[in-house]
């Protein structure tokens, strides 16, 4: 055998998937076979780099070179250059900003420069279907280290509670706290679980599906540390069915852990069994809500309950139950191998370590980011993501998805931590982050996510059931231009009775979208009300399109092409647009030579 | 199921072989000049050679790479090897029964063979 001189990794999350990546591997296989460079150099399949807007991503190492967009007919020109020639092909590197500056490996970029990957760290490293490879990023040191040493779990507990991490679901309690009402608690028959929570259902987020898909090794390892932690020997990871590379790379990881003797009986030898089961979530948002959850596994309709008991207490199958989400269990065996002092160092005060946020809308570099807690919002969106796109302005960023808040532009240089995000009305949530520009009318975005939670509301309590409901008939109201001065101050009371009596987060939270655009876009809402006017141009009811009589040379261009023959006039004269029959499809002016046409 | 030996070992072998995507400002590199010229007067073997004896020896710390054309085309194949630190040593008219020779003075023993170099050449 001879030395493997390099690894060409190439992106299979799911968005470099869906950019065809697939076939990329395959073209690399055909052509390294061709050069007959099979046997020294690697094809690396890895999960996601977080450059989800430049895939597929392709990365040459020992060089580190990393080539973005790469299209099958590129791979010939890598292969025989760069792998055959050495020379990097210059063209497919990642370009970043106007300058055409191009970074020859990724950790020169402004992207990653900000960066500081814990729960992504083998992201893109490794191939997250081998356990091998895992293990060779120093996999399984901690289980094998607390299993050889039997640790006291209450030593592992301290560690946790001290390292400060906080639940990356969204509402942020203290893991260790979580951990240690799981190990007090007493159950029967001695019976306890531990749970993963990987039903991501905000809209725009995509962390957890990352970490899965890009390193499933490491919430494997924490689960069944958790599990020798409080006490458990079964654990169970909620997933969506919609995450199906998630799920396949998963039922990989648990057969390869299983046979190494990681997972299943008497583990390492210690005495110590802990096994895991996979469990398919159908695709409603409720299941997130811990309670929900743990009713769904059992094979019940996923409605929350009312707490407490606490899942801690009484949770799945009516034992103690430890419930985290999958980017808080990824942190644990970092945590475990680096020492608490070392991540505690790392943030703010009361938010600890670092936060994934999947960075979507209008903004350059769609994708996948880590930062420590405490980053501005400035350096997320300016730096990392790159800025808006088409010079624009940056008018406000969503975070924590249908539950969470707008930050708009005047806060941009908010902190970015737990306790900051609620003091202004947002929240954490779990890490979407949706960046808007002037083109986007806050009253819509409201609606939109509000719309989302009508939908998703699992009806079990009026509030929410009903509440939802008339809150988007309201917003409705606004938006069509038929609102009055007074039905603001009905949905501001009407969110304040949501918050306060809705069952569970889905509904509590549900409101705090309109809540923070009311707060902080007032005067959009007053201009809808009022003036009868969308200023960013986007409800439809309020748009008026006007053809100007000087410009119009009577070209017939826009009568032909309206669908609804809104628009009339001679041949050579102005035409009219009848504002009753008019839909405010805007073919007209995009069909206009003469810029004629113009939106009000 | 695998015994916490075996579980070291694979560790260990891996840790090996992904250390080539870690940053390598430590390493000694070795490049093959692989360009038309050097591939003609035979430089593919030697790259091979270099592939095997690093392999053989298990030398952890080795980057092998390629390169373009360096100039001196008549001196083809040419290796050049930096170490970290030192002045780049360039190798010419390389044939692969030289290769264990030069990986092992001077990539192990960290002495040039003055013998292979453009300046004996000259």
């Amino acid at each position: 055998m001879s030395h493997i001189r390099s690894h060409v990794m190439v992106c299979a999350g799911t968005g470099c998937t869906s950019s065809e990546s697939p076939k990329i591997l395959a073209a690399l296989e055909k052509e390294l076979k061709a050069h007959k460079l099979q046997d020294e150099i690697r094809i690396v399949k890895t999960g996601c780099f977080g450059l989800c807007s430049q895939g597929p991503i392709v990365m040459v190492f020992p060089e580190g070179a990393c080539y973005s967009k790469v299209t099958e007919p590129d791979v010939a020109e890598i292969v025989s250059e760069h792998l055959v020639k050495g020379r990097i092909v210059t063209r497919l590197l990642h370009m970043e900003g106007d300058e055409g500056e191009t970074a020859t490996s990724l950790a020169e970029t402004q992207f990653y420069k900000h960066q500081l990957r814990i729960a992504l760290r083998n992201c893109g490293v490794i191939n997250p279907e081998s356990i091998d490879e895992y293990l060779g990023v120093d996999g399984y040191t901690a289980l094998e280290r607390i299993l050889t040493e039997m640790t006291p779990p209450q030593e592992i507990i301290d560690c946790i509670k001290k390292s400060g991490l906080r639940g990356r679901g969204g509402a942020g309690f203290s893991t260790g706290q979580k951990w240690q009402f799981a190990y007090d608690a007493q159950s029967e028959d001695g019976v306890k679980y531990v749970c993963c929570n990987a039903d991501e259902g905000d809209p725009g987020a995509f962390m957890d599906r990352s970490v899965l898909e890009g390193d499933p090794f490491s919430v494997i390892e924490a689960m069944t540390i958790a599990g020798y932690a409080v006490g458990a020997g079964q654990g169970y990871i909620y997933v969506r069915a919609e995450y199906p590379i998630a799920v396949k790379r998963l039922e990989i990881a648990i057969a390869q852990a299983r046979q190494y003797g990681l997972l299943g009986k008497n583990i390492l030898g210690s005495g110590f069994s802990f096994d895991i089961e996979l469990r398919l979530g159908a695709g409603a948002f409720v299941c997130g809500e811990e309670t929900a959850l743990l009713i769904s596994i059992e094979g019940h309709r996923g409605e929350p309950r009312p707490r407490p008991p606490f899942p801690a207490v009484k949770g799945l199958f009516g034992r103690p139950t430890l419930l985290n989400n999958v980017e808080t269990y990824a942190n644990i065996t970092w945590i475990l191998n680096h020492g608490w002092e070392e991540f505690a160092a790392i943030g703010t005060e009361k938010s600890k370590g670092t936060k994934v946020f999947a960075l979507g809308g209008k903004i350059t570099n769609t994708g996948l980011v880590e930062v420590p807690m405490g980053t501005t919002l400035r350096t997320i969106i300016e730096d990392i993501g790159g800025g808006i796109p088409n010079g624009k302005q940056f008018k406000a960023a969503q975070t924590g998805g249908p539950s969470g808040g707008c930050i708009p532009a005047e806060l941009i240089d908010t902190p970015i931590d737990y306790d900051s995000l609620s003091a202004i009305g947002s929240m954490m949530g779990s890490g979407g982050l949706i960046v808007m520009d002037e083109d986007n009318c806050m009253v819509d975005i409201a609606k939109f996510f509000l719309e989302f939670c009508v939908d998703e509301s699992c009806g079990k309590c009026v509030p929410c059931r009903v509440g939802t409901k008339r809150l988007y008939d309201l917003l409705c109201k606004i938006t069509d231009g038929r609102g009055t001065l007074e039905d603001l101050d009905t949905i501001e009371e009407l969110c304040h009775h949501l918050k306060s009596s809705a069952l569970c987060a889905l509904g509590q939270s549900a409101p705090n979208p309109v809540l923070s655009t009311l707060r902080y876009f007032r005067d959009e809402y007053v201009a809808h009300v009022v003036e009868k006017r969308c200023p960013a141009g986007v409800c439809r009811n309020l748009l008026r399109y006007e053809i100007d009589p000087v410009k119009c040379c009577g070209c017939t261009l826009c009568a032909r092409n309206c669908p609804v023959n809104a628009i009339t006039g001679a041949v050579k004269a102005p035409h009219i647009i009848d504002q009753n029959k008019c839909i405010k499809c805007g073919l007209c002016q995009s069909n206009c030579r003469f810029d004629a046409v113009s939106k009000h | 199921m695998k015994s916490l030996e075996e579980l070291r070992a694979i560790r260990e072998k891996m840790k090996q072989q992904m250390d080539l995507r870690g940053p390598s400002e430590d390493h000694i590199r070795v490049v093959v000049g692989m360009a038309t010229c050097g591939i003609a007067a035979g430089a593919r073997p030697v790259l091979t050679a270099f592939l095997d004896e690093v392999e053989k020896r298990g030398l952890q710390n080795v980057t092998v790479s390629q390169t373009g054309c360096i100039g001196v085309c008549r001196l083809e194949p040419i290796v050049e090897v930096f170490v970290p630190g030192e002045e780049k040593v360039t190798y010419v008219k390389v044939k692969p029964q030289m290769v264990p020779v030069i990986v092992e003075q001077h990539l192990v023993n960290h002495s040039v063979v003055t013998d292979y170099t453009i300046g004996a050449a000259e």
